[in-house]
């Protein structure tokens, strides 16, 4: 698959992702932009930007923090805020843990991954969000694949597949009954390939944890875990120095790294191109059953 | 690099999913985890091959009764351009579904299984393609193993297809036949060995040879004004910049243009992407467009070249696919969105509902759910709307229903008029 290296970002894609974003401010009273310090969310920042210049943002950022992120996403996060003076806006999942609203989990595979959806929803009703922007795509699991660009909720958080609305000839029908919302993917179409053409060609900065670097981590179920204070081992899991990368960004508990000397866009890019696990192939929470992602977007989920 | 999307569409068991699977698997597509669970998954149905239907099968539902719900989207890339493929299911729903796939296709691909040739479903699939004026229609007969790879039988197919095509089939429409094995790959991307008698074109080779269509950039200039960029702050403070993507035609800095409805003039001052200045933007293009003049335009409105004005239409006659449980009725009020404008619109009338099989129009007083039918609609405010025959990116429009905000139809602008035509009518 070399010959895919000079391949060039689709301009369509950006055009689209625009188009969809203005949509959305004009459409609707209250949106948000849902960013989780990844390389999607961030691209999305980018296109925001691009939409509305040369005024703002005309909407605020909302992250979910955990409190498992890794630190290299956070600072990143605040520091692009303050870049372009985005109106960011964070809640905690330890805050609805406090409040009995999420229960945390217990044994190895701890993870708050699921938790986050019950902050989000309350994010939501708190702040009265019509509309919010994620950076899922299509491309990225088979349930995904099959979500409109945009996605009608119930008031809690609710994906429907029998119930989605025909979008047709580009056309997005952003009315919604009260109670409901809607959840909107701009990058639906892009694949994680044509995400990071697009940052390189744009010189996106993006979190450092993205690129080669030095980590302890333990290796468990053929994969490589980031050690941290939040990872529950066993005695027999011996911590390891490893030059590792992340494909992807979630929790420092359901996230993998992989072996990797990429310590830049283009080894990031021809790494991408040769390899042979899919992105989600490193997400551990989607490995819990074969319909995970499914089941969690039922619920509200992201 | 450019993109293509196309649409496949094919009756329950016409192998459609194994198909796609295999499309992906001769481009190199499936990363190794998702092949190896594919793999393991047919082994535990007992199957001695990799099914390679399984990669877009996705919901749980879908899974449990092994069939297809929704549109499904599949990417994939070659070195020339990406493709994205909209896997619409053959049975529940198929208008509805395939619609909403199939609404911006450049391409058309309507699978038939050789055994059991052109079935009824296969003329639907080409009415809705012909519905939506996809230029390129390319007709996958598959199966070919389990007829002997049959000349006679592929020949069969293309004549019994033709009989129908040529009744509806526009000027320029281009329909290609393709016999294949999708289990196998014969003529996926690879050339069969087992039809020497065919010397066309693998499907693969037939989508990198598809021209994409040129004729959108040429068409008159339709620019929805989508959203006002008004920044209001120091270094910006006169700034009122219209966002908007061009939906046909192209749009040139000097370009003299007329505001709609208002029918204001002005003339291209500036045209951005971002914060790069362009001599001229492109159908497709999301820019921003600064005039000469402060003159009354907001969202809604259009911007189009002086002397090219499409009718400011309140009555349009329009061809609706209807995508609703609730049926359509007549005298009933409805919003119309036709890009970014929404307006108050009623049906007059039902003309005729065309059943897409046999072509024959019937009347009548309401449309069901994946009826196809000719409507007469009058509008609160006028929309500046093309046929869509004429410009495929400006004549379509949704219905909304406002008891449940849903998009509950498709309509294709036939004839747009200023007002109600005035009838002739014999005493």
């Amino acid at each position: 698959m070399s010959n895919f290296s000079k391949r060039k970002f689709p301009r369509q894609l950006e055009d689209e992702a625009i188009h969809i974003i203005r949509e959305v401010a004009a459409q609707f009273e209250r949106p948000a932009l849902l960013f989780s310090g990844g390389k999607d969310s961030i691209t999305l920042v980018r296109l925001a930007q691009k939409a509305f210049y040369p005024a703002r943002i005309p909407f605020p950022l909302l992250h979910i923090d955990t409190g498992h992120n890794f630190p290299e996403t956070l600072d990143f996060r605040d520091q692009l805020a303050a870049e372009l003076h985005l109106d960011l806006i964070v809640r905690y999942v330890q805050d609805s843990i406090n409040q009995g609203k999420a229960k945390e989990e217990t044994g190895k595979y701890a993870s708050r991954n699921a938790l986050q959806t019950v902050t989000l929803l309350d994010a939501i009703e708190e702040l009265k969000f019509d509309a919010c922007i994620g950076g899922a795509r299509r491309d990225e699991e088979k349930a995904r694949a099959k979500e409109r660009v945009f996605s009608v909720r119930d008031e809690f958080g609710q994906w429907d597949a029998k119930r989605q609305r025909p979008e047709v000839f580009g056309i997005l029908n952003g009315k919604i009954n009260l109670g409901e919302n809607v959840r909107v993917f701009p990058i639906s179409n892009w694949t994680e390939l044509d995400v990071w053409n697009y940052i390189r060609e744009e010189g996106i900065g993006i979190p450092s944890i993205y690129y080669a670097h030095e980590r302890d981590i333990i290796e468990r179920d053929g994969l490589i875990w980031p050690h941290s204070e939040f990872l529950h081992t066993s005695p027999d899991e011996v911590v390891q120095r490893r030059v590792v990368r992340f494909r992807t960004v979630g929790d420092m508990t359901c996230t993998a790294a992989v072996e990797s000397l990429a310590d830049d866009i283009d080894g990031i890019i021809d790494e991408i191109l040769r390899a042979v696990i899919s992105e989600r192939g490193a997400r551990i929470d989607d490995k819990r059953s074969e319909a995970a992602m499914e089941k969690r977007k039922q619920q509200g989920y992201f | 690099m450019d993109i293509l999307r196309f649409n496949t569409a094919g009756s329950v068991d016409d192998g459609k999913s194994t198909l796609i699977g295999r499309l992906l698997y001769d481009t190199q597509s499936i990363p190794q985890d998702k092949l190896e669970a594919i793999a393991a998954s047919s082994r535990r149905k007992g199957l001695d091959f990799v099914d390679l239907s399984l990669l877009t099968d996705g919901l749980i539902a879908e899974r449990e009764q092994g069939i297809t719900i929704d549109v499904a989207h599949v990417y994939f890339s070659t070195p020339k351009r990406k493709y994205i493929i909209a896997d619409s299911p053959g049975h529940v729903e198929y208008t509805r579904n395939m619609v909403t796939g199939a609404s911006t296709a450049h391409v058309s691909v309507i699978l038939i299984d050789a055994r059991h040739g052109v079935v009824d479903q296969t003329y639907r699939h080409f009415f809705i393609s012909t519905l939506l004026r996809i230029p390129k229609v390319l007709v996958c007969v598959n199966k070919m193993d389990l007829v002997d790879f049959s000349q006679d039988v592929f020949s069969n197919v293309v004549s019994d297809f033709y009989a129908f095509a040529e009744k509806i089939r526009f000027e320029g429409q281009i329909i290609d036949f393709i016999p294949v094995c999708g289990l196998h790959g014969d003529n996926i991307a690879t050339p069969s060995q087992r039809m020497p008698w065919y010397e066309g074109r693998t499907l693969l080779q037939e989508l990198e040879n598809t021209e994409i269509e040129e004729k959108n950039t040429a068409l008159p200039a339709r620019f929805p004004v989508q959203y006002v960029v008004r920044p209001r702050t120091e270094a910006f403070h006169d700034y009122r910049g219209y966002a908007g993507r061009l939906a046909s035609g192209t749009l040139r800095v000097g370009d003299k243009v007329t505001a709609l409805p208002s029918g204001q003039q002005s003339v291209v001052r500036q045209i951005q992407k971002f914060d790069t200045d362009l001599p001229e933007a492109h159908a497709g293009d999301s820019v921003t467009v600064l005039l000469a003049d402060d003159i009354d335009l907001s969202r809604g409105n259009m911007l189009v070249r002086h002397g090219e004005q499409p009718v400011e239409a309140k009555y349009l006659v329009a061809q609706v696919c209807w995508m609703a449980h609730e049926p359509l009725v007549a005298g009933k009020l409805y919003w119309l969105q036709h890009g970014n404008q929404t307006v108050k619109a009623r049906v007059e009338g039902i003309e005729h509902v065309t059943l897409p099989g046999t072509l024959e129009q019937v009347a009548a007083t309401q449309l069901k759910l994946n009826d196809i039918a000719t409507v007469s609609l009058k509008l609160a405010q006028p929309v500046f709307a093309d046929p869509f025959a004429a410009n495929r990116a400006n004549g379509g429009f949704i219905l909304i229903d406002p008891a449940s905000n849903n998009t509950a139809g498709a309509g294709f602008v036939q004839e747009a008029h200023e007002s109600v035509p005035v009838q002739e009518f014999s005493i």
